[in-house]
């Protein structure tokens, strides 16, 4: 009694107390890309040492390939040379690869549930901060650098100190063109880029139980953004039937087998927590970043902040600088600001259900003048579907460029960026300085609020349309 | 790992809240290797859009240049997981980061390869900030767990014992758990039968 899910997962998990909080941790699930991949296979070489279980890890190429359309892992030169690193090191250490242009293949966090890699109650670990996604199936998964990489590939361990507990529970029907993206600038914006530093934090409450897995994995991918590098929710009935029949997922009696263990994975009901906090998620608008920080967040329809409260204070400082690097006058509002390009895609928005929604909005218009708007759907699965839908004729027909699954303009690895000073609407999760290219200005948004802006040429309330 | 008992020098203060680890490294620089990075340090702040030394950056300062000790804002190294971050701020010489929160991945990195985060207060830091300007000399020492300036000021600080001792003494991870590899066996042994579908081949086809 009195325990979390995360506690559950966690004591599920543990191979030795080392005492003070901190533990021997098993590793069920490690999903290698070619940024923080082949790096830390060279460091096991280095040691001498083999990767201990190659079944438990999958290699994705993403972040530094091409989105062009006929691109392979060799059209770019930096990029090739590391999906070369990838594809060879994980061949000889018996890490199951996925090729680009073949089914399984995409963005980590896109192919890794799709595939069914990722189950409820298991601890899954990669080098990469939004690795919190996969939390939205109910596991624990979290981001790790290079030198844990080398250390779960050794070891299928970690050292890891518990982290404290928060819950955010959040109540009510969405609003129209509101989406869990929505939900999770609103709540950056409320309590900050730190405010789940150092947390486990589990997402409940009505909004959630009635949210599909799809939308379940945006919501834990901006955790990260709240500082937490891991978040969860319980995995209920939607996670199971959406689980069965996936490639890698449990079948027949070991999937009943598994669902009787899914389900003795939520909260118990006089679970503490170190903090909660609680959303009226039918009050939340369609809402949009405005400056350089994630935190940074205003409703579409809302205001672009002055920030003389905070004058002369290093925080006012670094408003100032926002301002002033977005390009972007404080008191006016933010609907109606020109835009130059808008990118649809990345690990938080690139699955067949955002790719429905920005369709939904585009169908039967434009995109406008001096608009370059891109779709680059998450993986190859979600790619041909979406064509078996006929998704991307929408998006041609209307103007957008449909692309090949990549990280792409979202972290800007592969040099497909925003110019300097231009402005971009994108599904992504970061509107860092320069994250999408020097000097390109970023704001984060919904596929709905990105689809509305390419279609009219300014930031605009996708309610309107 | 490079051991970490104390570090003394000047310190830098970068105030700025929540700067990210696209600030401290741009990911672009993919194809260098870790010891070649401290060009690569905070570059958006460094240098002018023509590529010239931005003259107002604070590690660009006579007195700053080469600081082993860096203050900082709330929520520093908050973003990407890359470890490249860490790696490019000891290629510029920093060994010790002092802010009042830090983001998790980075923190974390920071203890695999011997820099030393501690968290204080941002008054605190405010103040250590205003004798920073002032020229004041600086001692980070994890065996005294103080942060002491040449002009008489003493903060202590806390640091997790196990994260401590492994700094002081540079031990490595990775040769820690290898020595429960039998233990590591027996619970993978227990867990195949307990939760078989964790462990099924990966043979699906896809």
């Amino acid at each position: 009694m009195h325990k979390t899910l995360f506690d559950k997962v966690w004591y599920a998990h543990l191979i030795r107390d080392l005492g003070d909080e901190w533990a021997l941790v098993h590793i069920d699930r490690h999903l290698l890309h070619d940024l923080s991949g082949p790096l830390a296979l060279e460091e096991l070489e280095r040691r001498g040492l083999s990767v201990r279980n190659p079944e438990l890890s999958v290699a994705t190429p993403d972040h530094a390939i091409s989105s062009e359309p006929g691109r392979t892992g060799m059209t770019l030169e930096k990029g090739g040379r590391l999906w070369r690193a990838l594809k060879e090191r994980t061949r000889t250490s018996g890490v199951r690869f996925f090729e680009l242009g073949t089914p399984g293949h995409g963005i980590v966090h896109v192919m890794a549930p799709e595939l069914g890699l990722v189950l409820p109650g298991t601890t899954l670990v990669c080098g990469d901060s939004h690795t919190c996604t996969n939390g939205g199936l109910g596991a624990l998964a979290f981001g790790i650098g290079t030198s844990d990489v080398a250390h779960v590939l050794a070891t299928q361990t970690l050292r890891l100190r518990k982290p404290k507990s928060m819950r955010v529970r959040f109540e009510g029907r969405l609003g129209r063109c509101v989406s869990s993206k929505d939900l999770m600038l609103d709540l950056i914006a409320r309590f900050g880029t730190s405010a789940g530093t150092g947390c486990a934090i589990e997402y409940g409450g009505s909004t959630i139980e009635a949210m599909d897995v799809e939308a379940r994995l945006t919501l834990c991918n901006l955790s990260i953004e709240l500082g937490a590098n891991m978040a969860m929710i319980a995995p209920d009935e939607t996670t199971f039937s959406w689980l069965q029949g996936r490639p890698f997922a449990p079948s027949g009696s070991q999937f009943d087998r598994a669902v009787a263990y899914w389900q003795g994975l939520n909260s118990d009901p006089d679970a503490i927590f170190d903090r909660e906090e609680y959303v009226d998620a039918s009050e939340v608008p369609p809402t949009i970043t405005w400056g350089t920080s994630p935190e940074h967040a205003i409703g579409v329809d809302g205001i672009i902040p002055h920030p003389r409260e905070v004058h002369g204070s290093p925080a006012g400082k670094a408003l100032e600088a926002a301002l002033s690097y977005m390009g972007l006058e404080p008191g006016r509002p933010i609907a109606g600001t020109k835009v130059d390009y808008v990118f649809i895609g990345s690990c938080a928005n690139s699955r067949l259900s955002d790719l429905r929604v920005a369709a939904g909005l585009v169908r039967g218009r434009r995109v406008a003048g001096g608009v370059r708007a891109w779709v680059v759907a998450g993986s190859e699965n979600v790619k041909r579907d979406a064509e078996a839908e006929g998704l991307d004729r929408i998006f041609t027909e209307a103007g957008f460029e449909w692309r090949e699954p990549s990280c792409s303009m979202c972290s800007a690895v592969n040099g497909e960026r925003v110019p300097p000073r231009a402005r971009s609407i994108s599904t992504s999760n970061r509107n860092f300085v320069g994250r999408q290219g020097p000097e390109a200005r970023t704001h984060i948004a919904s596929p709905a609020t990105a689809a509305a802006a390419a279609v009219t040429g300014f930031i605009t309330d996708p309610r309107a349309l | 790992m490079q051991a970490f008992s104390f570090v003394s020098g000047s310190a830098a203060p970068l105030l700025i809240p929540n700067i990210d680890t696209d600030t401290i490294v741009r990911v672009e620089v993919i194809s260098r290797s870790p010891e070649e990075l401290g060009p690569c340090a905070f570059e958006v702040l460094r240098y002018l859009p023509g590529g010239a030394e931005n003259p107002d950056f604070v590690l660009n300062q006579p007195q700053f240049r080469g600081a082993p000790i860096l203050l900082a804002g709330p929520n520093f190294g908050c973003g990407s997981s890359r470890e490249r971050a860490v790696w490019a701020l000891l290629g510029i010489g920093i060994r010790c980061i002092v802010a009042p929160s830090f983001g998790d991945i980075f923190l974390a990195n920071c203890y695999r390869n011997g820099l030393l985060p501690v968290v204080l207060s941002e008054e605190n830091i405010k103040e250590l900030a205003s004798q920073a300007n002032a020229e004041a000399s600086f001692k980070a020492d994890l065996v005294t767990l103080t942060i002491s300036t040449s002009t008489g000021s003493v903060f202590t600080f806390e640091v997790d014992e196990r994260r401590r001792q492994t700094l002081l003494q540079g031990l490595d991870e990775i040769e820690m758990t290898l020595k429960d590899t039998a233990t590591i066996e027996a619970w993978q042994t227990r867990d195949r039968a307990a939760r078989p579908w964790v462990w099924q081949p990966p043979t699906a086809l896809v």
